[in-house]
């Protein structure tokens, strides 16, 4: 029998836990990595990769069927899962890595992604996720995960419609001098651009409900994936310091500071 | 309806009273008491000109010659309610010009008004007429910190925002947090005593000063600047300046002690159906939260829909806000995160769950952002009420079963004089440090107003007196409210405090009109 109304929706919000945005950045002595001991929270891209499918829901209603969040990081990493389903996600999937593994690259993540998708019992349609991550700003997952599943893609976007009776997606995407509308079929992978939506604060029932919806874990040997860095990061340094500039009293204090400086009239 | 001792402490000021409500009070007028002093002259910059950098003179006058604008930022207040006519400004770099400016001052019976960030509320940083301005911009260097103990040396025009970044590398914060923060100075922060967001958990200014350097009225320089916790030598001067708001002599240095960061901090905001729920709610979570709660602020639906709608942080959804008529923020700070996580949890379960019906729905900030950005709606609420209209504020003291109370006669008097119209009175807000039992009674109007004014004063300062509340919880006196003084204070207090006065500045030239009565 063929199925009489078009199957609903399974919707994959991977989210990363990185560096809060609001924290100063301070490079280690190593000049190999930064200072990681401080406050982490959601890529904020990633949040409105999460809110994006929660708004969804609320325009389809039942159409969507399941909002998964997926992440990939160290055990604490579970908290910003925890965040996800607060803010509106179904259930979670953590792929653990130990607390000391290096930081996994793009193209580990977007295999992972890839290897969580087909260990899944119904289909994903949609991949929303952030542009990139705001601690490595790479830009790259959201494409080579397309790219290795073989599904449309539709980057940078600032605004996202969805017909899922004709399994199709209109996304307009932000790209330099404009906006661009893309029809895509079904199913898709769409990255976030900021100007999408604008995310949630979790409410406190949200939060509590949050707390009793099911988190499944892996490994990512369970995924089939060897997430071992080819890439290898020789050093990190900070901007060049910006030196104060200092007022000079009258005009002549001025010329003389220019002349000191070796500026002289044209 | 007013108690037989506010009724006896406004007939005491009422005469004096009279004659200054007008609206005149605001400009300099010849209903200010004269004081004897003299304005500024030429000579007088000359003398100016003889020891300070150019660059720490801005006069009207010449041969500076400043164009008048560029002293209006100094001249007006953050209001934009009350505008001195000063015709110099001055900005010395060390205590030692201070201490020069001073004595010569003293010697001419020239007024100062010593300035700092200028983001005061009572009018106590501005000129009432021409006086000299006193800012303590460029005294702004941090002089010490001694990570072991948390205390800090700072000059009084370092910006409290400057030094809270200062601080942070260390571990450290300042013990006071307020919406100026970003323009404020510590010498101005001491010489108002100010309260702000962290006074629950940290205490008062007199608790966290450890000693100050003051220039007195003559320009002798008393250096208290002590790092000691304790030190019970004689008699405690440093209290009497604090919070003197620069009538007893210029803060050039402030010695203070600064608590260890808290390794975790949340913020949630709370949802209540009406003001039956907020005591309840108090006292639970007093008890639930002990030594983590650090801030328990509150606001009526008003000020929370009139601080989202100008955009002061973003709001919450419309399903969380649905029928609450007031909001609180708690924030908590404490030393393990899992610890004090597992007690909010436990504490929001408690008053989420629908039998008590104390909470109808909140938020719980995810990430440092989010906890900014709702800090943002509660601090954003002056600004937002500036945006609306001209502001009356009211900030006082009262019991805190009180605050519903005091807002809703407020608004009744207002519109039995027919003053609730869009041209005329076009908000009636509260909010405040509901821990401290501190409300701030906002009013947004199309235009300052005699008849406004005279609606709203003194029947506030009449209810206040009636809870035996203070006419000023946290903003001082200045000089908006030397006339209701009264209505807080007996008067052998102010008897005793005029005697002092004279005695530290017998000219009366430090920041003349402000704090006591004339």
């Amino acid at each position: 029998m063929r199925p009489t109304s078009a199957r609903l929706l399974n919707v994959l919000v991977p989210v990363k836990r990185c560096v809060d945005y609001a924290v100063k950045i301070r490079v280690n002595p190593d000049q190999k990595g930064i200072d990681l001991s401080v406050k982490h929270s959601m890529n904020p891209f990633d949040e409105i990769a999460v809110e994006e499918a929660v708004r969804l829901r609320g325009k389809l209603k039942d159409a969507v069927k399941s909002i998964k969040v997926l992440t990939v990081g160290p055990p604490k990493a579970a908290e910003t899962l925890r965040t996800a389903l607060a803010m509106g996600a179904d259930s979670g999937i953590h792929v653990e890595l130990p607390e000391t593994a290096p930081s996994p690259e793009p193209l580990s993540i977007a295999k992972l992604i890839k290897a969580s998708i087909e260990k899944q019992k119904e289909p994903i349609d949609l991949v929303i996720m952030g542009k990139q991550a705001i601690d490595d700003d790479a830009g790259q997952t959201g494409q080579m995960l397309a790219g290795l599943l073989g599904w449309s893609q539709a980057t940078f976007a600032s605004k996202v419609e969805v017909d899922e009776t004709n399994k199709v997606a209109l996304v307009t995407r932000e790209i330099d001098g404009g906006l661009q509308e893309v029809r895509c079929k079904l199913p898709l992978v769409v990255t976030t651009d900021l100007r999408l939506n604008e995310p949630r604060y979790a409410s406190l029932p949200n939060i509590m409900k949050a707390k009793k919806k099911p988190i499944e874990k892996f490994q990512p040997s369970d995924l089939g994936v060897d997430v071992t860095p080819i890439l290898e990061t020789i050093k990190i340094t900070e901007p060049p310091k910006r030196i104060g500039g200092t007022k000079v009293e009258s005009v002549d204090e001025l010329v003389a500071k220019l002349k000191a400086a070796g500026i002289t009239a044209v | 309806m007013l108690s037989a001792v506010a009724r006896r402490r406004v007939l005491a000021r009422a005469p004096v009273w009279r004659a200054s409500s007008s609206l005149l009070r605001q400009r300099w007028a010849s209903t200010t008491v004269s004081l004897n002093l003299n304005s500024v002259t030429e000579a007088d910059l000359a003398h100016f000109s003889s020891f300070l950098a150019p660059s720490s003179i801005l006069s009207t006058l010449s041969p500076s010659n400043t164009p008048a604008d560029e002293l209006t930022a100094f001249n007006n207040d953050w209001m934009g309610k009350y505008k001195g006519k000063s015709t110099m400004v001055l900005k010395p770099r060390t205590t030692e010009e201070v201490s020069r400016i001073v004595k010569y001052c003293n010697e001419k019976r020239i007024g100062i008004v010593p300035q700092g960030g200028n983001t005061g509320l009572v009018g106590g940083s501005v000129p009432v007429r021409d006086e000299l301005i006193l800012s303590l911009s460029n005294l702004n260097k941090i002089r010490s910190f001694d990570p072991v103990s948390g205390i800090l040396v700072a000059d009084a025009g370092c910006i409290l925002q400057s030094l809270v970044d200062y601080l942070a590398p260390h571990n450290h914060i300042m013990p006071i947090d307020l919406g100026a923060k970003g323009s404020c100075h510590i010498g101005g922060n001491v010489s108002t005593n100010a309260g702000g967001l962290r006074l629950l958990r940290y205490g008062s200014l007199h608790g966290a000063v450890l000693g100050l350097e003051v220039v007195m009225p003559d320009g002798t320089i008393l250096n208290q600047l002590s790092t000691l916790r304790k030190d019970n030598t004689g008699y405690d001067l440093k209290q009497l300046f604090i919070g003197a708001e620069g009538t007893l002599g210029v803060v050039t240095g402030v010695s203070i002690l600064t608590p260890v960061m808290p390794a975790a901090t949340n913020a949630v905001v709370l949802a209540l159906p009406s003001f039956d729920q907020v005591i309840p709610l108090y006292k639970i979570v007093k008890r639930d939260m002990g030594e983590i709660l650090s801030a328990f602020e509150y606001m009526d639906r008003n000020a929370y829909t009139l601080s989202v709608k100008h955009g002061q942080g973003k709001a919450l959804s419309e399903e969380e806000t649905e029928g609450a008529q007031y909001f609180v923020l708690i924030e908590t700070s404490g030393g393990n995160k899992e610890h004090d996580e597992e007690k909010l949890s436990n504490l929001l379960e408690k008053v989420m769950d629908p039998d008590t019906g104390l909470v109808t729905s909140g938020v719980l900030a995810q990430s440092p952002t989010q906890f900014e950005s709702l800090w943002a709606i509660r601090e954003g609420i002056p600004e937002a009420v500036g945006k609306a209209g001209k502001a009356y504020k009211y900030d006082v003291s009262i019991p805190v079963s009180k605050f519903k109370e005091i807002v809703d006669k407020t608004r009744e008097h207002l519109q039995s004089k027919g003053l609730l119209r869009e041209d005329a009175v076009k908000e009636v807000v509260s909010y405040g440090h509901f821990g401290d039992g501190n409300i701030h009674l906002n009013i947004a109007a199309a235009a300052y107003t005699p008849e406004i004014t005279a609606a709203l004063e003194p029947f506030v300062f009449e209810l206040v007196a009636s809870y035996n509340g203070s006419v000023s919880a946290e903003h001082g006196i200045g000089y908006a409210k030397t006339s209701a003084l009264g209505y807080s204070k007996d008067q052998t207090s102010i008897e005793l405090m005029k005697k002092i006065k004279k005695l530290f500045d017998p000219n009366g030239i430090m920041n003349p009109w402000k704090v006591l009565p004339h």
